[in-house]
């Protein structure tokens, strides 16, 4: 399978994503500038991290106007999956793709650790290889990550099951003691409705060798190829030429 | 036409015998922009004029060295046609006047020399110094030169992956902000800052020029005074978003082939850029300042030619090919403007409006910049800071009331409450994550790592600025092996006082001296750096601080080593000679108040021998962790080794150092001997240990275990120090971050 990952203009983990996808899972992976206005036969979407635009206005809210973006938007209609971590998460939220927003750390600096992560859902494409309740040591790096939705959406979040990711101890128990940002509900990642457009602040590019310190973020990407593999065929094939 | 008077020449700061030999190396009185151009390439900052003739001394060769010091990095050789090019530098004064904005553009500063060499920058440390955070004002600034460095590199995207912070009433009003970066190159596609090729076009490339930081660089090269919050407007603000795409389309054009040289502005601005670039390529220059782009308006050539605006580079393109150049700085969104060419000669030549408004000899800005031979004497109070009567220090605190309180030091505790600011996992390379002795990042499409520390400690210099410069290379390289990095290149960031002042320069001289003697004997050649002089405030000198980086390279990245003990029942063995000398120590800061005594021996014979077995031993696999001793000597080092284990305490016995009488305990404990190092291995690996030590003739001596839950040390038999880990990590974790709390929040440390 081939993964696409977009470059904007301040993206900084667009090569850390392309490294893992395909140096570390074994994949085809291409960087897609962001004034490209095709995919370029891609079966799966990554919005890196990083500061895209220079993130001066809020975060995401620039790079959403990118032209690659409208490729972005008609691949996730089509079913396609869609993963944004980080920056891109907060991209994808700005874009209307996932519902939400995130505003400043509560406790106001810019937070770089490795917390636990626990998986809250397996039927996404990114979470598919993942076993129910899993807890992943993942690093995060962000100082925009708190996880906000009106009481209504996040209502609706929780009974959709589109909380897909939280912030957990190492034994998985989820408290305010363990959330890095002040998220609601510990949120570290969400879903849309469809499942296959999927956010998270925290890095499993970054955690996807054990050298660096954590591999469990291999899982991720490793879900969607197997989540491609066991459906076909792929959404690419769908699109008349 | 304003006349160049006194006062003139006085604002400028230029001396009168400097303004003398401007005009005989122009031929005739230069005009005010020729002045002024002089003046910041004149400066203490761009010409290197009372540091030269000792740095001209130090070792900068060796069969790894790419490129010495005189361009924008140093480099050196990695293998697989590979290089890693590094420097280290400051951004004292301005991080003293505005903490943050000073702090993120001295790590813009910095990251720019990198990639204009053609390397991609993977890796930040820094070197920071300030005062006691028991102040408001040390608060503040610490504050903001933390968020300055995170708000800079987090955003361009390169891990700060280390460093060391140093809090001492010393630096209270001079802090010291000392970056380095490192980034890979391959050996061919180095690019050098020289301009070539007559009709060459030369390119302004990035953020548009304003009036910020005109005189930047004389502003650091002068003392502060009260006036000194006035200086703000000289102090540039930071752009890491244009930054980060200047770095992208740089390192893109550059493999066009089409780039000719290429140069950042930073202290002095297009002045320097133009002006070295046509020195070092023996040609002349010729710019029109009209073409520059401009963020205000009705700026003078004066106020172009000296901004020091951020993001900006100088490029020589190879004529004909100008279209690949500027197609790729389209892509990016950035303008590239031809400002000027390459011409024969060795003038550089500013025109406003097509009207030559200044000519002057590059050479006379660059190679004839004065170079002083300053007089040297030792401060009359030299000697006697050297003497320490432990008698006086009667009664003796207990050993352990004296590792409690110096777990809670700021400069021993844990840095986390500072680099959690910093994203160190960016990059996917850092192996060894900050608040290790060294770090590690991988060299990616090779097994092989690199090892990186910087390491200076102020107080030993200050009572043996010789000695302590020895020590400080020492401990960088010994940190670095500690890792399993063999040592391959060094910089270096002087940070002195005002070198006018004779008992400041013999501080210089004899630094240098020390660093030259070190890095020789442990074959880690100076391949660039930075000097910062005029580090006082109202008279008062920081410590003198010579700050080291090392880099050293391992074969096989998943070898190293971190300080932290690994398994339980492993055996902890201390390499190097326990000699308990409390000269110079954190112990005697803290527990007496007092920087006294000769700062520790250092044979350089015997600490080489101790890095190659450390790097052996770790090459073979044999140990399981390694740490060196340094600040709060063998009993904080212990305790160091048991942090970040989720608990896994040590027993350890040591023999006490005689003739310490009521001190002797704590001397062994609490010393701060150099060439020392805490291993920990596996039983079944203990022989081979012992017997590689004894080949190499180091002292090695089996002192413990690991295991329990406490920090358990004791010396000839007796407990001395008995703590839960889980309590001491606490206690060291958190003392920092209990500082910055709104004073009703803070915590009062155990005992």
């Amino acid at each position: 399978m081939k993964f696409a990952v977009v470059v904007f203009p301040g993206s900084n983990s667009d090569y850390d994503a392309f490294y893992a996808a395909s140096r570390v899972v074994g994949e085809q992976a291409e960087l897609i500038w962001h004034k490209d206005t095709d995919l370029k036969g891609a079966d799966a979407v990554i919005l890196p991290g990083g500061f895209a635009h220079g993130d001066y206005l809020r975060t995401g809210a620039i790079a959403r106007f990118s032209p690659i973006m409208s490729a972005v938007q008609a691949f996730a209609d089509r079913g396609g999956p869609v993963l944004g971590i980080c920056n891109g998460f907060q991209v994808l939220l700005e874009a209307g793709m996932l519902p939400g927003a995130m505003v400043r750390n509560d406790r106001v600096k810019f937070v770089s650790r490795l917390v636990p992560v626990r998986v809250e859902q397996t039927d996404t494409p990114f979470t598919a290889a993942c076993a129910s309740k899993q807890v992943l040591q993942l690093p995060i790096a962000h100082g925009e990550g708190n996880y906000y939705a009106p009481p209504d959406q996040l209502e609706q979040l929780e009974s959709n099951r589109q909380v897909i990711f939280r912030y957990a101890s190492a034994a998985g128990e989820v408290g305010s003691e363990w959330n890095p940002n002040g998220s609601l509900n510990s949120i570290a990642g969400i879903c849309n409705r469809q499942r296959n457009v999927v956010g998270l602040m925290p890095h499993p590019e970054r955690a996807s060798e054990l050298m660096l310190g954590s591999a469990d973020g291999r899982v991720v990407l490793a879900s969607v190829v197997k989540a491609l593999a066991a459906q076909a065929p792929s959404p690419k094939a769908q699109v008349p030429a | 036409m304003t006349v160049i008077d006194s006062a003139v020449l006085e604002r400028h700061g230029i001396k009168p015998d400097e303004y003398e030999r401007i005009q005989k190396l122009m031929g005739r009185e230069p005009n005010l922009l020729e002045l002024g151009l002089f003046s910041v390439m004149w400066s203490e900052h761009c010409s290197y004029k009372s540091s030269r003739v000792h740095l001209k001394t130090l070792p900068t060769t060796g069969a790894r060295v790419v490129q010495g010091p005189g361009e924008n990095a140093g480099a050196v050789d990695i293998g697989d046609g590979l290089c890693a090019v590094f420097k280290i530098e400051s951004h004292n004064h301005p991080s003293f006047i505005e903490p943050y904005q000073g702090a993120a553009t001295g790590v813009g500063g910095i990251i720019r020399d990198i990639f204009t060499m053609g390397a991609r920058p993977i890796a930040i440390l820094n070197a920071l110094r300030f005062g006691s955070l028991d102040t408001p004002l040390a608060r503040r600034i610490f504050e903001g030169v933390v968020a300055g460095i995170g708000g800079y590199g987090n955003s361009i995207g390169i891990p700060t992956v280390g460093g060391e912070i140093v809090f001492d009433e010393m630096y209270a009003g001079n802090p010291l902000v000392n970056v380095l970066c490192l980034g890979i190159a391959h050996r061919d596609d180095i690019i050098k800052g020289a301009a070539k090729g007559t009709g060459n076009p030369v390119y302004y490339v990035g953020a548009k020029t304003g009036r910020d930081g005109i005189h930047g660089a004389t502003m650091a090269s002068a003392e502060f005074d009260e006036k000194s919050a006035e200086k703000r407007p000289a102090v540039q603000v930071g752009d890491p978003f244009m930054e980060k795409l200047l770095m992208e389309a740089c390192l893109e054009v550059m493999k066009t082939g089409a780039v000719v040289g290429i140069q950042d502005m930073g202290a002095a601005g297009f002045t320097c850029s133009t002006s070295e670039m046509g020195s070092r390529g023996g040609c002349g220059m010729s710019v029109d300042v009209t073409y520059v782009p401009q963020r205000e308006t009705g700026m003078t050539p004066y106020e172009i030619m000296l901004s020091e605006s951020q993001e900006r580079m100088l490029l020589v393109v190879e004529r004909g090919r100008e279209h690949e150049v500027e197609a790729v700085f389209e892509k990016w969104d950035l303008h590239a403007v031809k400002v000027g060419e390459v011409t024969d000669g060795s003038r550089l030549k500013i025109h406003e409006r097509g009207t030559l408004v200044a000519d002057v000899p590059n050479r006379a800005l660059t190679d004839e910049a004065p170079v002083y031979n300053r007089p040297m004497e030792m401060p009359l109070w030299q000697k006697s800071v050297q003497e320490c009567s432990l008698a006086d220090l009667m009664p003796a605190p207990s050993a352990q009331h004296a590792f409690d309180r110096l777990l809670w030091v700021p400069t021993i505790a844990s840095k986390r409450w500072a680099y959690r600011q910093f994203d160190h996992s960016v990059g996917t390379n850092t192996i060894a994550q900050p608040g290790m002795s060294a770090a590690v990042v991988r060299v990616k499409d090779t097994p092989r790592a690199l090892a990186i520390s910087v390491d200076g400690n102020g107080r030993f210099c200050y009572l043996d600025p010789y000695q302590g410069a020895r020590l400080a290379v020492a401990e960088a390289a010994r940190n670095v092996a500690c890792a399993g990095g063999e040592p391959i290149g060094a910089t270096n960031n002087l940070n002195f006082g005002n070198p006018e002042r004779p008992e400041i320069m013999w501080q210089i001289g004899e630094a240098v001296r020390g660093i030259g003697d070190a890095c020789r004997a442990l074959n880690a050649p100076i391949t660039g750096g930075n000097v910062s002089l005029y580090n006082e405030t109202e008279g008062r000198a920081i410590f003198p601080t010579p700050v080291i980086g090392v880099v050293g390279l391992l074969e096989d990245a998943s070898k190293t080593v971190t300080r932290t003990f690994k398994t339980d029942g492993s055996a902890v063995v201390l390499l190097g000679d326990n000699l308990g000398e409390l000269g110079g120590s954190e112990y005697l800061a803290t527990m007496h108040n007092l920087v006294a005594g000769k700062p520790p021996q250092l044979d350089l014979k015997r600490e080489a021998a101790l890095q190659q077995l450390i790097i052996k031993l770790i090459r073979d696999g044999c140990i399981e962790s390694a740490h060196d001793c340094s600040e709060g000597g063998l009993a904080i080092a212990l305790a160091e080794c048991t942090f970040d284990t989720g608990g896994l305490g040590v027993s350890a016995d040591v023999t006490g150092v005689t003739g310490m009488e009521v001190f002797s305990v704590n001397a062994t404990l609490f010393g701060e001997s150099a060439s020392r190092i805490v291993v920990s291995c596996a039983s079944t690996h203990l022989d081979a240990v012992m017997n590689a030590a004894k080949e190499a003739q180091v002292t090695a001596r089996e002192i413990g275990r690991v295991g329990g839950e406490s920090i358990r040390l004791s010396v000839n038999g007796q407990v001395a120090v008995d703590t839960a880990v889980l309590d001491a990590e606490q206690a060291w974790a958190t003392a920092i971050e209990n500082r910055m709390r709104k004073p009703e929040r803070r915590e009062q440390p155990r005992s």
